[in-house]
């Protein structure tokens, strides 16, 4: 969250004589930090529901899973997709150090790289794997294809979240707003990726690992 | 405190079952642990309000001793001391949860919740409506499905409540010690006429609760005279027949309460209403002034037609 | 809000305040009546449109205790009382309760820890404008005459689209999302707030126990919310789209919307009684002259109620067929929930004792709130024993302990928030007898009200019924309950013609009416701008009681005092031990939080309706919004 400053020195007065204080922080001193490690803790509390509903049902429905003759989930191309998001990470990590040192380019290519990373991840989930599944069950077929998904939709409006703070922090890095001691923005955005991409991770292991049980 | 159920009150102080009275006697236990947690947190109250002064001025001094058995206090009367006395209850409840329902099962009734009535069907193959006759002394057990949304039965001198919900095989198992009539309602909001979902439990000695079971098993008698015949022609041709079932006859809808032996019922719309000839032709003229909401449309039968149906009706014991 | 009231007219306390002034005050006009962030006008508008809604709520129950005043009446009609008990609850528990006490801890969080503002200004104005729109929203659905009708708990199937086809639970789904967004940035600030913002020397241990409270409840709502958020998404699914989580013809299961809104829904009875005993532990020491017996057990009895009040969701459910195992470990928590509670109430008894009562308005208001409180408690672990909870589970046994539970926990401690805030909001005294005929009506109103309830339900009422048989027995004690219901509201009435009368022309107040000991009465009353002319440093749990040199407003610098005049700052400082870390400059008014409301606001209208290609463009202005939210202008930079 930005804030406003009256003047550009990092030191200001308190107005107890001769006492100095940061007007520059970052890290847990931020509250932009808390603000997204709170929205993010509410986030997960929503997922953890999310997941928590589907083997609710899944229980209740008997041993058969999915039911209705739907086939186990195939593995290969969640994998793929997998490999690709989490390997998102990276790139945007590398922002994040880039521009901790100062270094400009590190975090425009860092962040690009991500971006395109993580547009793929989505494309693929909207333009292959759904059309796929959609062949055989839909959202409206039984329980099992509302939480199929519902989770998987949730789970991508997250990423197209985050990919919209991707652009806007790029828009600032364009506009030359961060520095080696201004860049809560890109903080801010690695945080929430990595949580997307975290997040990921039990939704993988729920819907397409665990039927494989 | 009681006085107020006499009459017709369904009172859960008024237990007729083992299982009743197991709750009536958990709640006396409860009563008098928690008259004397008020009586004792009261007494604090009005000690501390010996104590007042009569104003409040900003240069009072504050009194800054340090309060030496304050937090003892709080440790024993806060936590220890409740913490105790919940533990007990809380192995009382458990001993009285585990009694429960105990029993062998000799019968088994089916009671369906409908929107807003109570559909009853018997192992011989009797069905009624709303109202549930069962041997006295014999461990009766409810099977409680539901045919649309999430109902409860509820019948406070017999037993504790429990819900029919869709998909849930839901049980409940009933004793009446005493021959006697038990209204109940359903507790579960489910929509308009939540209100108007009553049910009775009737319980007859064996002997007698054998003959009207038989009796209920038997299809609808012959209409006894030309309007009454008349009447059951009406029923058997007009949209009566899609919805409600008279066997022995062509009626076989199941949308509504069977109504073989209709004229034993003694209320109508689960309970709206006694059941009376009157009333019954106001029923079926308009039942949405009765009950509003209910899925039975105004009838567009002509009031001689009406009359003819109440004739054929009224006679169905 | 008018102006500061200059403390120490000292030279150099006057070029602070001059220079304060400067930077604080929100020039006058309607993109600052839009826009603004300061927290004490905000808290204030969450007051004045919780009591509201108060109100609203109070004229539904009015209604719904006249229809039930005698057997057979027929003064609303069964789907009018179906919509009035509906939106009662969801008004109190919403619009009212929550809102209230979110306002109460806008405005006097900051000021309790020493801050100059929230820690997120312009979140805190959204939170704001979110909960009017979204009470607007939830209140047009009476204009089409299809307000909520399935109660605040609205099960399926019975609201599932077979059969409630009506947008009346569409109203209820959306609405409550909406209004999640608010409750949910409200609660974050609060936290970063309580962490980040407490004045140099406020460590842990020193935090005022009502922003404990606060802190209590915003961690409730952080990780609750979610629940009930998620329960409404999959009911509209399964409403609009036909999708299948409630319905257990193809898989689903009406169970799963009643785990998911208790999951919600226990807490959520925590989220509206933590600030109160928060009030009950901010006011007592004042009014008996001594501080808090059991700082420390209260505090962590505050964040146990928190915790547990998780575990216990499932004793809404005794009745719904689970194996009694499950029911036994629910049983026992909801037994444990009960000891944190009496370990403030006993700490709350043992400062009374401790100290000299002043019996004014505001801490009769607080010894009504632990009688009150008591009787709801001893009923709530009555529920806690399965057998009897399932025999008198949605009865008005329940209704009789809910709002013994909720009146007394909340509104009972509101009032008594409203008497001894009131003078630090308004500047004046409130009328003290007015208050003490206030207190007895609505005590005395609501226990005839309430008690006989009790007996009802033993007596076979169930909940939500419109009408009962007069051969039930039952009118006497509903006739009881219905005059009680009256007399509390004239009793409630009284206090609000009080208020209106006071804020104008009651005595004034000064800074430190009543000599508290927290910070709040370290401001002026009203409190300026600034609220500080100087960010204090405390040296204990009761800064005014122990810190002479507080109490002409102003704490020099020699005595740690901190100006802090150089721009629209304030103190960050450690979240433990307070230490004084960073300066933190504070976003100016905007009128951005409002505009996106209003792109929101759409949004749900637009989801109502079903009108998807509207509710495509309000998502695409609803970013528009929040780009314009952070968008860089003026003197504007990244941190």
């Amino acid at each position: 969250m930005a804030a406003t400053t009256t003047h550009d020195a990092l030191l200001g007065e308190t107005g107890i004589p001769g006492e100095l204080l940061p007007q520059r922080y970052d890290g847990p001193r931020a509250f932009g930090w808390w603000g997204m490690v709170w929205l993010i803790g509410t986030e997960a509390t929503l997922f953890a529901l999310l997941i928590a509903s589907y083997f609710y049902l899944r229980f209740r429905n008997g041993p058969v899973w999915p039911p209705d003759g739907i086939a186990t989930p195939d593995l290969a191309l969640p994998l793929i997709m997998t490999a690709i998001l989490w390997s998102s990470s990276i790139p945007v990590h590398m922002a994040h150090t880039g521009i901790r040192a100062g270094n400009l380019t590190r975090l425009k290519v860092g962040l690009a790289v991500g971006f395109v990373l993580g547009a793929t991840f989505l494309v693929m989930t909207l333009g292959v794997e759904w059309p796929e599944k959609l062949d055989e069950f839909g959202p409206t077929t039984n329980a099992y294809g509302s939480l199929f998904f519902t989770l998987t939709g949730f789970h991508g409006a997250h990423v197209l979240a985050g990919l919209m703070l991707s652009l806007w922090t790029q828009v600032r890095a364009w506009q030359g707003a961060f520095d080696e001691s201004r860049h809560l923005t890109v903080q801010n955005f690695t945080m929430y990726w990595h949580f997307v991409d975290i997040v990921w991770a039990f939704v993988l292991a729920t819907i397409y690992l665990t039927p494989h049980l | 405190m009681v006085a107020g159920c006499g009459g017709d009150t369904p009172s859960v102080l008024d237990p007729r079952s083992d299982d009743a009275r197991r709750v009536e006697g958990m709640w006396w236990v409860l009563f008098w642990i928690s008259c004397a947690v008020v009586a004792v947190v009261t007494g604090f109250l009005l000690a501390a309000a010996r104590r007042r002064r009569a104003e409040l001025h900003v240069d009072d001094q504050i009194d800054r001793r340090p309060v030496s058995w304050g937090d003892r206090f709080v440790v024993i009367a806060g936590a220890a001391v409740p913490g105790g006395i919940l533990a007990g209850t809380f192995a009382f409840s458990l001993v009285v949860l585990n009694d429960m329902g105990s029993g062998d099962r000799n019968l088994e009734i089916e009671v369906e919740g409908h929107t807003w009535w109570w559909e009853v069907r018997y192992p011989n193959g009797a069905v009624t409506a709303n109202e549930i006759r069962i041997p006295v002394g014999e461990t009766v057990e409810l099977a409680l499905p539901t045919a649309d949304v999430i109902h409860s039965f509820w019948v406070p001198e017999l037993q504790v409540k429990k819900d029919h919900i869709p998909g849930a095989d839901n049980r409940l198992s009933v004793v009446a010690d005493h021959a006697g009539r038990f209204r109940g309602q359903c507790a579960e909001f489910c929509g308009l006429q939540h209100a108007h979902m009553e049910i009775m439990v009737e319980a007859l000695p064996a002997d007698e609760f054998d003959d009207w079971l038989q009796r209920e098993a038997q299809p609808a008698p012959e209409p006894d005279g030309a309007d009454a015949a008349d009447g059951r022609r009406i029923f058997e041709r007009a949209s009566c027949a899609g919805c409600h079932t008279i066997r022995g006859t062509s009626a076989e809808g199941t949308l509504g309460p069977d109504l073989t032996h209709l004229a034993n019922r003694e209320t109508l719309g689960a309970g709206v209403v006694p059941f009376t000839p009157g009333a019954l032709d106001d029923f079926i003229t308009n039942p949405q002034d009765a009950k509003p909401g209910v899925s039975m449309p105004p009838t567009e039968l002509t009031p001689d037609q009406v009359d003819a149906v109440v004739a054929y009706l009224t006679e169905l014991e | 809000m008018t102006a500061t009231a200059a403390p120490d007219a000292s030279a150099t306390t006057t070029s602070t305040v001059e220079r304060l002034e400067a930077v604080w005050a929100e020039p006058p006009g309607l993109g600052s009546w839009l826009g603004t962030v300061d927290h004490k006008r905000i808290g204030l508008r969450y007051f004045y449109t919780g009591m509201a809604f108060f109100v609203a709520g109070g004229i539904e129950s009015l209604l719904i205790r006249t229809q039930l005043a005698g057997p057979d009446l027929d003064v609303l009609g069964p789907e009018g009382f179906n919509q009035l008990f509906s939106m009662h609850g969801i008004t109190m528990m919403f619009l009212f309760a929550m809102p209230v006490l979110s306002g109460f801890g806008n405005y006097f969080v900051p000021l309790m820890i020493g801050a100059r503002d929230m820690a997120f200004p312009r979140l805190n104005a959204f939170g704001y404008w979110v909960l009017v729109a979204s009470g607007i929203f939830l209140y047009s659905s009476f204009l089409v005459g299809r307000a909520p009708n399935n109660g605040w708990f609205n099960y399926v199937p019975l609201s599932g689209e077979a059969f409630t086809p009506a947008i009346n639970i569409d109203y209820y789904a959306v609405g409550l999302i909406f209004l999640g967004i608010s409750s949910t940035g409200g609660a974050i600030n609060f936290i970063v707030t309580i962490l980040k913002l407490r004045a140099p020397g406020m460590i842990v241990n020193r935090i005022p126990i009502f922003v404990w409270g606060e802190l209590a409840m915003a961690l409730q709502i952080v990780f609750a919310l979610p629940a009930l958020t998620l329960a409404s998404v999959l009911l509209l699914l399964d409403r609009k789209f036909d999708f299948h989580f409630y319905d257990a013809d193809s898989g689903g299961d009406p169970l799963l919307w009643q785990h998911l809104f208790w999951v919600f829904g226990h807490p959520e009875v925590y989220i509206v009684a933590l600030p109160g005993f928060g009030i009950a532990s901010a006011i007592i020491p004042t009014w008996v002259r001594r501080p808090i017996v059991g700082y420390t057990y209260i505090v962590i009895g505050e964040l146990s109620v928190a915790l547990i009040g998780f575990g216990v969701w499932v004793h809404h459910m005794f009745a719904v067929g689970l194996p009694n195992i499950t029911l036994s470990f629910i049983s026992l928590a909801s037994f444990m929930v009960a000891i944190p509670s009496a370990i403030q109430v006993f700490a709350w008894l043992a400062t009374l004792v401790a100290g000299r009562p002043v019996l004014r308005a505001p801490l009769l208001f607080v010894l009504g709130f632990i009688f009150i409180f008591v009787i709801g408690g001893v009923t709530g672990v009555m529920f806690a024993a399965i057998p009897f909870d399932q025999a008198v589970h949605d009865s008005y046994f329940v209704v009789a302990h809910l709002h013994y539970v909720l009146v007394g926990s909340a509104v009972f401690p509101i009032f008594a928030a409203i008497y001894h805030w009131g003078p630090k909001i308004t500047g004046r005294l409130l009328n003290d007898r007015w208050g003490k005929v206030s207190f007895w009506l609505m005590f005395v109103g609501f226990n005839l009200a309430f008690f006989p309830q009790h007996l009802l339900g033993l007596f076979g009422m169930p909940r939500r019924i419109y009408t009962y048989d007069r051969d039930l027995g039952w009118g006497g004690y509903n006739m009881a309950s219905t005059i009680g219901a009256f007399i509390l509201a004239v009793g409630i009435l009284v206090t609000i013609v009080n208020w209106f009368h006071s804020r104008t022309r009651g005595a004034p107040a000064g800074n430190d009416p009543w000599r508290g000991e927290t910070l709040e009465w370290y401001a002026s009353s009203p409190p300026a701008h600034y609220n500080f002319v100087t960010i204090p440093t405390v040296r204990g749990r009761e800064p005014m009681w122990d810190q002479p040199e507080l109490a002409g407003g102003a704490q020099p610098p020699e005595d740690g005092g901190r100006p802090l005049t150089e721009g629209h700052a304030t103190l960050s400082t450690s979240m433990l031990d307070a230490r004084p870390q960073v300066i933190v400059h504070m976003p100016h008014a905007s009128v951005w939080p409002f505009l996106l409301t209003v792109a929101l606001l759409v949004l749900a209208f637009a989801v109502l309706l079903d009108n998807w290609a509207l509710s495509v463009a309000a998502v695409v202005a609803s970013v528009g919004g929040l780009v314009g939210w952070y968008w860089p202008r003026g003197q504007t930079q990244e941190t």
